[in-house]
């Protein structure tokens, strides 16, 4: 696993896993790996896989299940929000990086449109 | 769970060891970091019980270092600790006559998943294959403190992965493992906290996470600074 290091890692591996809760990879409802397994598939620290599934807790992506394991929401509106959430922050960092080379918001747009059509 | 205080080492009129005092914890994954020659492997071999410190002490679970401490560390070296005459299989058997806690199906399993063959004679074994021996050998253990020196070393990628998943696989609550290792990037996302020694002496020593936040720099950024 290739990590970024200038990210804390479980900031990192929350994103992998909200990205495949979006994608449907992980579907809503579904029971996620145990602290241990998720340490194995992700080649991280077992009290860092503990502290992501806390984290995620307290986001409300997903909820523990007394010896049962982990499972994502089942709430649609969460489910929203966290996808707003990452493309506000894709967008946002975009915009960024743009502005730093002098893009006027015209012409990003302009320039967003151009390459979303050779895109697709 | 064990504790280190004012650690030192003397041979002859070479110091190895300087002066190292640290805590280590249950259920936590350690890194020993520091470049070859700074002491790491010493410092390991003192609490293998394998050499005596010249100066300093050394607690066990409030006891000192002994056979019940002996009982508990696997301890695996740098070196090749096996009879060119032996084969996977009796490695096995070998390590079983030695040690209480040598779990033989957890060794089988571990030679599976490492892709060794139990009849495949040890001398005939690659750096790495023989490497990925030491480790299924050392982790059949269910020991309490595993002290691994140089895991990594001259291993290709993919072995690299395989070990780095048995020893998180090893890993529990209960279990303490200690990584020596000059390869931080490999190990960065895995440790939770850091050991750095330079000639001889702990400089930083701490939670891997805090010490990112206080410095806002990675491990790997934090080893070329002190080292570099």
């Amino acid at each position: 696993m290739e990590f970024d290091n200038n990210i804390p890692i479980y900031v990192q591996v929350i994103n992998m896993i909200k990205k495949d809760i979006i994608q449907g990879k992980l579907p809503m409802g579904a029971k996620l790996p145990s602290t241990r397994e998720l340490a194995v598939q992700y080649h991280i620290n077992p009290n860092t896989a503990g502290r992501i599934y806390k984290e995620m807790e307290m986001q409300n992506i997903c909820y523990t299940k007394r010896g049962l394991g982990t499972f994502v929401t089942e709430d649609s509106e969460v489910f929203k929000a966290m996808k707003e959430d990452m493309a506000e922050d894709l967008v946002n960092s975009f915009i960024k990086e743009m502005k730093d080379l002098g893009f006027s918001k015209e012409d990003l747009l302009s320039v967003v449109s151009v390459e979303y059509d050779k895109e697709s | 769970m064990l504790e280190c205080s004012n650690l030192k080492k003397v041979y002859l009129n070479k110091t190895a060891v300087e002066d190292i005092s640290l805590t280590l914890e249950k259920g936590r994954i350690y890194a020993l970091l520091g470049p070859n020659g700074s002491g790491k492997t010493t410092f390991m071999k003192m609490i293998s019980g394998l050499v005596k410190p010249t100066h300093g002490t050394i607690e066990y679970e409030g006891m000192p270092i002994g056979v019940q401490s002996k009982k508990d560390i696997a301890y695996m070296s740098t070196e090749p600790f096996f009879y060119s005459f032996m084969t996977v299989e009796s490695v096995g058997k070998y390590y079983k006559d030695f040690f209480e806690d040598f779990d033989e199906d957890k060794y089988v399993k571990l030679i599976g998943e490492m892709e060794l063959n139990m009849k495949d004679k040890v001398n005939k074994l690659s750096s790495g294959m023989s490497a990925k021996l030491k480790i299924a050998a050392t982790m059949a253990r269910n020991a309490k403190l595993y002290l691994l020196d140089e895991p990594l070393n001259g291993i290709d990628i993919i072995a690299r992965e395989k070990i780095i998943t048995t020893i998180l696989n090893a890993a529990s609550d209960d279990s303490t493992i200690v990584i020596s290792t000059h390869l931080v990037d490999e190990l960065e996302a895995v440790i939770d906290s850091v050991v750095f020694i330079k000639d001889g002496k702990s400089v930083i020593y701490g939670d891997a996470e805090q010490i990112r936040e206080q410095r806002g720099k990675s491990i790997v950024e934090l080893y070329k600074e002190i080292y570099g």
